[in-house]
């Protein structure tokens, strides 16, 4: 690898990662705005003009709070399991394409840190580690509360990852690749993969929804059942963590549904919008179109927080197990009939 | 060579220390970062499928189920039955069979040549595929059946039965 | 048991049809009413130190001491209020008025000191009740909140109304 493209992975490495926190950072802000109009409130309104500046006082805030490791918890994984959470959630970001090749002097350049050809798969590993950090952290409390929120976590994942990994095989066979490059690349225009696997789509975001602990799945960390979880012996900057956690996730998984399903950087008319810009300007769009999609994935995420209330464990498990994997089989046999006949 | 060296270190120290840990959580988290070792050995030999395979299914699904089941029991030192030294004595000549036989077996083989692939490509996805669905189709369909067979053998067995209950 | 007041309802909980088991369109459906809110719904709340609610016209807030219609105080410590009080957080002690006080004082004897502990009080308004000379009201304020204790025994300073000619 040269030193240009090499300065250029570097550069696209560091603002991700910058992006994600930020992102992470205001989602914080964002839920409790958005909740506060749908429950026809304000919101935070004190920090800056209309609250903007909440989430800097809540992260000084969480800083500055006391330390507290449990006397007879195991100590060095209760550290572990928080640098877990976090750093499993910021490693997800690496494969995403975030636009089309992009032209700096004469070169091209892509705009993602790494095209592995198992991608996808990568993504999914991913994500099925980041239950370690919970079940560490949940175990290490020595508190009951954790360990049930914990174990919650654990069965939860393993049991929606089964379900999205095959709703995620439906959509290989459309697209008959693994790499998320060229997975966007395919969907130019508005060939997306939501008009070749809408039900895909759905069994990928209730999986996405479980994965990432949201509501209606957030039985690991359920105040009203289990105080908080996983992280109810957490305090500080290591429950800051936690939290933040979720909401990189939540970005992550955001991501990866605008590129797998909702046309990545793609746009209706972008072929007409290149010609017009150049190779600059016209990627850079593309990647706005992205982060306009992936918002929309967080709002939709906020939206479904307060509206629908938590599942209870046994019609989790139900849903799981009697419901969307027999759905995913039955997309995945659909499509295959599909390809077959009319291919 | 050197990462390679490195990194088999690395795995025999998990793994030693898998058994030697006194508390069975810890000693699957070694557990857990042994499969890790083995995923970044993987990748050095340009095996991506298997090396992603290993970190979804093992790191990312059996050890978790592993870790599940851990928490639910009540491990300490109490509760653990002690083991008569009948036990202790034929667990050390089963150890000692095996070792004999797998130092026999190294033997035999003696110094082989490295082994070197046709395609260094082969451990990609694509290839994969075509090799697995191609030439190896028939063993491959029969351990799936195997699977399915021992699948529907444990919903079996966890399905209560509803004469006697 | 056969129900008297025949308002007794008797529910109905049928099994789930098909339509409602599947979840989706009731999830849309709640999605929806959330959305209305939302979007088009007025936020219900009153952002408090700078937007205050409108006091009703029996409010009981904050008590004062009142003057009569030349400055005079009308407070007479006759103790009828710190009788009355339920609470007892009301005391005070009564001093005589001295010659050329007479445009202070309305009667010849006057409280001196007279406190109130806000932490106590209950705003019941017995003391209004109470008092033969209508010196003392609870139109007020809210009490403001403090950080320590003593700060919350208000004293004449606070209580009394300001004169009128100023």
């Amino acid at each position: 690898m040269e030193t240009g493209e090499l300065i250029v992975r570097l550069v696209l490495i560091v603002v991700i990662f910058l992006i994600s926190l930020v992102i992470a950072m205001y989602s914080t802000y964002a839920e409790r705005k958005i909740a506060a109009f749908f429950q026809d409130r304000v919101g935070p309104n004190r920090a800056g003009p209309a609250g903007i500046l909440q989430p800097l006082a809540d992260g000084a805030k969480m800083f500055l709070k006391e330390e507290i490791i449990p006397t007879n918890s195991s100590k060095f994984l209760f550290i572990v399991g928080p640098s877990l959470a976090i750093m499993t959630a910021c490693i997800g970001s690496a494969v995403i394409p975030w636009g089309q090749q992009i032209q700096i002097g004469s070169k091209l350049y892509d705009l993602q840190v790494t095209d592995i050809n198992v991608g996808l798969l990568y993504i999914f590993g991913v994500v099925s580690l980041g239950v370690y950090g919970i079940m560490i952290g949940g175990w290490a409390s020595n508190n009951k509360y954790s360990l049930l929120g914990a174990i919650r976590a654990a069965s939860q994942n393993i049991s929606y990852e089964i379900a999205m990994g095959l709703s995620i095989i439906a959509l290989l066979m459309v697209t008959n690749t693994l790499s998320l490059k060229e997975i966007a690349a395919q969907q130019h225009g508005w060939h997306w993969n939501i008009l070749r696997q809408p039900f895909g789509f759905i069994l990928f975001i209730v999986c996405a929804f479980a994965e990432t602990n949201r509501t209606p799945f957030d039985l690991p960390e359920c105040e009203t059942e289990l105080v908080g979880g996983y992280h109810t012996e957490y305090s500080s900057m290591k429950l800051g963590f936690y939290l933040f956690a979720e909401y990189i996730n939540m970005f992550v998984s955001g991501a990866v549904m605008a590129t797998l399903y909702w046309g990545s950087y793609n746009y209706p008319g972008m072929d007409w919008v290149a010609g017009h810009t150049g190779p600059v300007i016209a990627p850079l769009i593309g990647t706005v179109v992205l982060f306009a999609k992936i918002f929309l994935f967080i709002f939709f995420f906020m939206w479904v927080r307060w509206t629908i209330p938590r599942f209870r464990y046994d019609q989790l498990m139900d849903l799981g197990w009697k419901g969307l994997i027999p759905l995913a089989i039955a997309n995945i046999i659909g499509t295959g009939l599909w390809i077959t006949f009319f291919k | 060579m050197s990462i390679f060296y490195f990194i088999a270190f690395l795995s025999i120290l998990f793994a030693v220390l898998v058994i030697s840990a006194k508390n069975p959580v810890h000693s699957i988290l070694y557990l857990v970062l042994t499969f890790f070792t083995f995923t970044i050995q993987y990748i050095l030999l340009n095996a991506q499928f298997v090396a992603i395979v290993n970190f979804i299914v093992y790191m990312g699904a059996i050890l978790v189920l592993f870790l599940y089941t851990l928490m639910l029991i009540n491990l300490n030192k109490n509760s653990e039955p002690m083991k008569t030294n009948l036990v202790k004595i034929a667990a050390v000549l089963g150890g000692g069979c095996l070792l004999v036989v797998v130092v026999a077996a190294l033997k035999a083989t003696g110094a082989s040549d490295p082994v070197l692939f046709k395609d260094p490509n082969l451990g990609l996805v694509k290839n994969l595929g075509k090799v697995l669905f191609d030439e190896f189709l028939l063993p491959f369909e029969i351990s799936s059946l195997l699977l399915l067979s021992a699948m529907v053998g444990a919903v079996l067995l966890a399905t209560k039965d509803t004469k006697t209950a | 048991m056969e129900s008297l007041s025949n308002k007794r309802k008797v529910l109905e909980s049928k099994p789930l049809n098909l339509w409602e088991r599947i979840y989706l369109p009731a999830v849309v459906k709640g999605l929806s009413i959330t959305l209305k809110h939302f979007l088009f719904k007025k936020d219900v709340t009153v952002r408090y130190p700078e937007q205050k609610r409108e006091f009703s016209e029996n409010f009981r807030g904050m008590h004062s001491l009142k003057r009569d219609e030349e400055g005079r105080e009308r407070c007479t410590a006759c103790g009828l209020c710190a009788l009355s009080c339920p609470a007892e957080a009301i005391t005070m002690i009564a001093a005589e008025r001295k010659p050329g006080e007479e445009n202070l004082y309305r009667e010849e004897k006057y409280a001196a000191v007279y406190e109130i502990n806000m932490l106590r009080c209950i705003f019941c308004g017995l003391c209004e009740e109470a008092c033969p000379k209508e010196a003392i009201y609870l139109d007020g304020d809210i009490v403001p909140a403090d950080y320590l204790r003593k700060d919350f025994i208000y004293g004449k300073d606070k209580l009394v109304e300001a004169p009128l000619n100023q």
